[in-house]
């Protein structure tokens, strides 16, 4: 074949790819197309890489070598798609620092590859963009995978100056990028730059906690899809650049979602060091609460109409999520309607929430979003807060010297009365005081969520429990 | 003096050899390329459903390890004087990275989608 030949074919199989990709997070729409989206994407993958093998510059020679990295790296990639769905925010992270990681290593070898005269002042821009994207994600997204599975401690880490010297670093690797640009022969600079970008996005993650989680996932998305963009710059090839936009918007668009959810801006997540905000003035008068034992609160449950379920993070550490769908089905026997409502931060990545709930067997229509389910929110005769905290926090609406003032939250406090499953009196997340647990139509049922869920629904299961 | 080249060049030079003979034959498609894509990205994420959000993270992530073509296209040429065998190597390892993304990406992708069911026609009773 000639080599126009089979660069015509390499064309004709970015095109069918392009299409097919866009199809693949089309079909994502809704739940029911969705597979559909992971086969189209699978044949886009299939046929965008078969395609590469038959372009003109690949020697046979080296194929043996491709097929061997590509087993080595399924062999990886198998554990990785069976972890715990709890586990699911520290996988996305990882495979975000793959992905980094990858463009950093492509771009450095064609650095290195057209040193010799061919570094055009256009290459030179892409491969220090694809550079500085791919090394700040790749190290970003380990630091964030490393907080999510708490081997770095998850709490915002400080120090004076923090900002100052983040914004040093960011503009010392801007400035060897362009340095290089003017002189792509300065060839002693691409290291530093290289060192600068991973430093970078160390740097980047250290000081953001575990609740502010999702908004950086999604950011680092943004950025592993933006790397891809570069990367399709350097090498000229438009599938490339396609793709990497599409993940560049797709992680774009649930950035935004998430400052939204948390009414912040993305400045205030990356350098406000949401921890740190003082509890001093926040602090008021310990207010008495009433608690119930589980048995209590399932009779609560019995005897109402409607139901509404407001998971958060508790319930994934907990495990709780069989318990909560065992619950579910004893309630819903009884023709109590079941509604679950979802934060859009509850959780640690976007979506969290649901995914967990979907694994315990609750069919999708009873998860409502937060919007949506705050219209009825009155009509509700009891609602159960799992391991959420800030998430229903009223103080978001009234009270303008809470820290998370101005927070869209799920309106809890509007149900006819409120069960809040927990673990002791601690203030959650940031140390903010939560009203709603102190309100007259409040009960608090103390213990480990798993535990207290489980003894709910055997309480009404007629099996006794409860133990008390 | 240093010229900043991008600044300094006249459409002449730009199409020039120097400057990488094609640039406006090349880069500015490209350029038109990424401003409509993230349109048609923008429109069809948006309508994607909050309920799969997470799902949707994994299949982009693995829709993004589409940078294994370019590991490819960095490993695969035959290697020589021109091609260091280091090169191959680090196109090799880049290759290893994005096959973890690919395959870990969709198979988690669909065994999470496979969680998500509507009620049951008859409710069990």
């Amino acid at each position: 074949m000639s080599p126009e030949y089979r660069e015509l074919i390499v064309q004709i199989s970015y095109l069918i790819a392009t299409v097919l990709f866009i199809f693949s997070l089309k079909w994502m729409n809704t739940p029911k197309t969705a597979r559909r989206g992971v086969v189209s994407g699978v044949w886009a993958m299939t046929i965008g890489v078969g395609g590469t093998i038959i372009g003109p510059t690949i020697a046979v020679e080296s194929l043996p070598w491709i097929a061997l990295a590509v087993i080595v790296g399924g062999i990886i990639g198998i554990p990785l798609s069976r972890v715990p769905l709890t586990a699911v925010p520290q996988r996305t992270a990882l495979s975000h620092a793959f992905g980094g990681l990858a463009a950093a290593l492509v771009g450095t070898a064609k650095y290195y590859l057209w040193l010799d005269g061919e570094l055009t002042t256009f290459r030179t821009f892409a491969l220090s963009a694809e550079v500085l994207l791919g090394g700040l994600t790749f190290t970003g997204s380990l630091m964030a995978a490393g907080k999510l599975q708490e081997i770095i401690p998850t709490r915002p880490i400080t120090y004076r100056g923090q900002n100052i010297i983040n914004f040093i670093i960011l503009g010392a690797a801007i400035g060897c990028g362009i340095a290089l640009i003017i002189n792509p022969e300065w060839s002693f600079l691409f290291p530093i730059l290289l060192v600068l970008s991973l430093a970078f996005g160390i740097m980047l993650v250290l000081p953001i906690g575990g609740a502010d989680m999702p908004t950086v996932i999604a950011l680092l998305n943004s950025y592993a899809g933006l790397s891809a963009v570069a990367m399709g710059f350097v090498l000229e090839n438009k599938l490339l650049v396609i793709a990497g936009a599409l993940d560049g918007a797709s992680g774009l668009i649930l950035s935004i979602i998430m400052c939204k959810a948390m009414n912040r801006s993305f400045r205030n997540v990356l350098f406000g060091a949401f921890g740190k905000v003082s509890t001093a003035d926040v602090a008021g008068e310990q207010k008495p609460v009433k608690s119930a034992t589980p048995r209590d609160a399932a009779d609560m449950m019995e005897q109402a109409e409607r139901v509404v379920i407001i998971p958060g993070y508790g319930m994934a550490v907990a495990q709780a999520q069989h318990r909560v769908r065992e619950l579910y089905d004893q309630l819903t026997k009884r023709e109590i309607s079941v509604k679950f409502a979802i934060h859009p931060v509850a959780g640690r990545m976007p979506g969290h929430m649901n995914v967990l709930l979907a694994e315990a067997d609750i069919p999708y229509e009873d998860l409502v979003e937060m919007d949506e389910i705050n219209r009825d929110m009155a009509q509700v005769d009891v609602v159960l807060v799992i391991g959420a905290n800030d998430v229903v926090n009223p103080a978001a609406k009234t009270n303008p010297n809470s820290p998370i003032y101005g927070m869209p939250v799920i309106d809890a406090d509007k149900a006819r009365a409120v069960l809040a499953v927990k673990r002791s009196m601690n203030p959650g997340f940031a140390g903010i005081e939560n009203e709603l647990y102190t309100l007259e139509k409040t009960l608090m049922v103390f213990g480990d969520a798993k535990a207290v869920v489980g003894d709910m629904a055997k309480a009404l299961s007629g099996e006794g429990g409860g133990a008390h | 003096m240093i010229q900043i080249p991008i600044l300094a060049a006249t459409t002449a030079e730009i199409t020039s050899p120097a400057y990488g003979g094609d640039t406006l034959n090349v880069v500015v498609p490209l350029i038109f390329v990424f401003v409509l894509a993230t349109f048609i990205g923008w429109d069809v994420i948006r309508n994607v459903s909050r309920l799969l959000h997470t799902p949707l993270m994994s299949l982009t992530n693995a829709i993004s390890a589409v940078v294994i073509v370019g590991a490819i296209l960095v490993a695969g040429p035959q290697v020589g004087d021109d091609h260091p065998a280091w090169i191959s190597v680090l196109g090799l390892v880049a290759i290893v990275a994005a096959s973890i993304n690919i395959v870990s990406g969709f198979l988690i992708t669909n065994r999470m989608l496979r969680m998500f069911k509507t009620r049951a026609p008859e409710q069990k009773s």
